[in-house]
């Protein structure tokens, strides 16, 4: 090397440096500003959202009942007699679990478009809401009592899980699990399971396939404390887990050899990832039925923010979640007065085109996605 | 010094036996290029030395301990490998794609030099003015020389290269190889696969030609390469000549053949 090119090397070393910095700077900054926007604009969402509904409660009331709950006397309390009683056994219970549902459908959302290294990949794809919707089905017709008025709920979490599991047992061979035959052998499992719900609507009195048609439409109506309880710690765990799991998942994006050859055991981060997303999944849909696109949509919005990078990906996708959901639940029990839409209808409606949006630009800017 | 080293190494793939008993090693501070036909076992052997592939006869060691003994985080530290083909599912950049070289090294003493080689890494294979691009933007070349920055970044005292070049103008076949070579100096074990017969023998220190899943010959360039050996490997006639201290290696083309274009211009 001549001192002459030594020298520009150098110099290019030195500019480098400085870019390096300064990037890192303004990653930094732009990661917590997302992050911190997006708990912002949750905290926000979750308060107007208690407050509206058929008893309207201001959100200043609503800040000052949380406030004298926690022990501060600060801020109003409601005004009406019932604002009270509204907020905390109806209103609180049904926006935390939105918020928590939310959650964890996005986070599994980005855990799993991370393990396929595919950006279309969603939990429905392992089949856990699939399976799931047989569980809560098998409840509804056949009238099974066993966890009392929550038979439903651990029938519809514990087929999710136990589908999630044959897909992945099903599509494993000589230790090893190639992701599109992962792919294939959760639509092949979708297919059986979606005819097995079939089956259970042909099998059930009009009332049973009612109650089917509207769990798999996803609701949040009647969400109390006790349901909380058990998603709360669910989505927490999952959550953690899948922040321990994000520095490996970004290696995973240079395909499995070489995750491998950086020193990623590939099969056990699939397996231990694939669980996280069937517990987080579970979690959500055993209590408000199929909720679609959450998953799908908000990985990819924070991503065009927050760059690809799964430590901060995973958390905005969490807050995203909560609040998209808060917001849709929202939407779901006021568009129409005194009526409760869907909410997994309200998603998938303006989640869907959202998608196609994403696509389109994907194509536009970087030539789709093969 | 490292030693990386194939005993008996027989490998089965799809029902069609790739290697047959194949004994090769490699010594830390020397560069050997695998060479030889399509299908000759090259990239099958660089993944039984990469623990990739589990050898169904022989064993592969490193410093005495088969690979197959170690987690896949120890063999990260013990070896890097730049496949064929690189992907990568999502738009990372490409100075974020070589720190990923480093991830074998988080939480250890050793990351406190992420920063130092991810830079000189990326500079040694000239992609320092790439930093801020997004990787599934370049070109193919470029991608090459960015996940060729990886396995540097990843300081391992093996490195395995599956044709490396592939992609690659002249300026930087040279550039990478002159690289590799310097890695060794520095005590790396290199194993390069190679189709461009002259790029191997300009920087091997050894050439190992693979013919039919076995070794047809190991030795230095000038020794390994000669009309006769290649001639029968390849299964086509090649004259390796000496141009100014360099090998060069040329396809005999059959006069029938060149000349066939030239008759039909010819007058008849």
């Amino acid at each position: 090397m001549t001192i002459e090119a030594a020298r520009e090397t150098a110099r290019g070393l030195d500019n480098d440096d400085q870019w390096g910095r300064a990037r890192r700077a303004g990653g930094a900054a732009r990661r917590v500003g997302l992050l911190g926007g997006l708990a912002i604009a949750l905290l926000v969402a979750m308060v107007i959202a208690a407050g509206r509904g058929q008893l309207d409660v201001p959100p200043s009331e609503v800040l000052g009942s949380v406030l004298h709950r926690i022990g501060l006397d600060l801020g109003p309390l409601p005004h009406h007699p019932q604002g009270e009683n509204t907020l905390w056994q109806v209103r609180f219970p049904r926006v935390v679990t939105a918020a928590l549902a939310g959650a964890a459908l996005a986070t599994a959302g980005a855990l799993m478009q991370g393990v396929f290294g595919n950006p279309l990949a969603e939990p429905g794809v392992v089949g856990v809401s699939s399976g799931a919707a047989v569980g809560a089905a098998s409840v509804i017709v056949f009238g099974w009592t066993f966890a009392g008025t929550w038979s439903a709920a651990v029938a519809a979490f514990v087929a999710g899980l136990v589908t999630t599991l044959l897909v992945y047992v099903l599509s494993r061979d000589a230790g090893r699990t190639e992701t599109v035959t992962l792919v294939l052998t959760g639509i092949a499992l979708t297919a059986m399971t979606s005819a097995g719900l079939a089956f259970l609507m042909f099998l059930g009195d009009s009332q049973a396939r009612e109650e089917i048609v509207f769990w798999t439409l996803g609701s949040l109506n009647g969400s109390r404390w006790e349901q909380v309880a058990v998603i709360a710690p669910l989505t927490a765990v999952g959550i953690a887990a899948a922040l321990v799991l994000s520095r490996q998942l970004d290696l995973l994006a240079l395909g499995d050899r070489a995750a491998r050859h950086v020193g990623v055991d590939v099969e056990r981060l699939r397996l231990t990832t694939i669980a996280v997303v069937a517990l987080l999944t579970a979690a959500a849909v055993a209590f408000c039925g199929i909720i679609a696109f959450v998953g799908l949509v908000v990985p990819h919005l924070v991503r065009l923010v927050s760059g690809p990078g799964h430590r901060v990906l995973v958390p905005a996708s969490a807050l995203g979640g909560a609040l998209l959901l808060v917001l849709a639940d929202l939407w779901a029990r006021t568009a129409i007065e005194y009526a409760d839409l869907p909410i997994g209808m309200l998603t998938s409606l303006v989640g869907a085109p959202v998608f196609f949006w994403l696509l389109r630009r994907a194509r536009r800017t970087s030539g789709g996605w093969a | 010094m490292t030693t990386l080293s194939a005993r008996g190494v027989s490998m089965r793939l799809g029902g069609a036996q790739v290697l047959t008993a194949v004994d090769l090693a490699i010594e830390g501070g020397e560069v050997v290029a695998l060479v030889g036909p399509n299908g000759a076992g090259k990239s099958t052997l660089l993944g039984a030395l990469s623990g990739d592939l589990e050898p169904d006869a022989g064993e592969v060691t490193l410093d005495g301990r088969p690979l197959g003994a170690r987690t896949a985080r120890e063999l990260a530290r013990a070896r890097a490998v730049l496949l064929q083909r690189q992907g990568l599912a999502f738009g990372f950049r490409v100075e974020e794609v070589v720190r990923m070289g480093r991830a074998p090294w988080y939480r250890t003493p050793a990351a406190d030099d992420d920063d130092r080689l991810v830079t000189e890494s990326m500079a040694r294979a000239d992609v320092t003015p790439l930093a801020l691009r997004l990787y599934p933007t370049l070109s193919g070349g470029e991608q090459a020389r960015v996940s060729f920055a990886r396995t540097l970044a990843q300081a391992a005292p093996v490195l395995l290269l599956d044709e490396p070049t592939a992609a690659l103008d002249i300026r930087h076949q040279e550039a990478v190889l002159a690289v590799a070579r310097e890695s060794a100096v520095r005590g790396v074990a290199v194993v390069v696969v190679l189709h461009d017969l002259a790029l191997a023998a300009a920087y091997a220190d050894r050439v190992c030609v693979l013919s039919a899943g076995t070794v047809a010959a190991d030795g230095p360039p000038t020794r390994v390469l000669t009309d006769e050996l290649l001639t029968r490997v390849y299964e086509h006639p090649v004259r390796v000549i000496e141009v100014e201290g360099s090998l060069v290696v040329l396809p005999v083309r059959s006069p029938i053949a060149l000349g066939a274009e030239e008759s039909t211009c010819a007058p008849s």
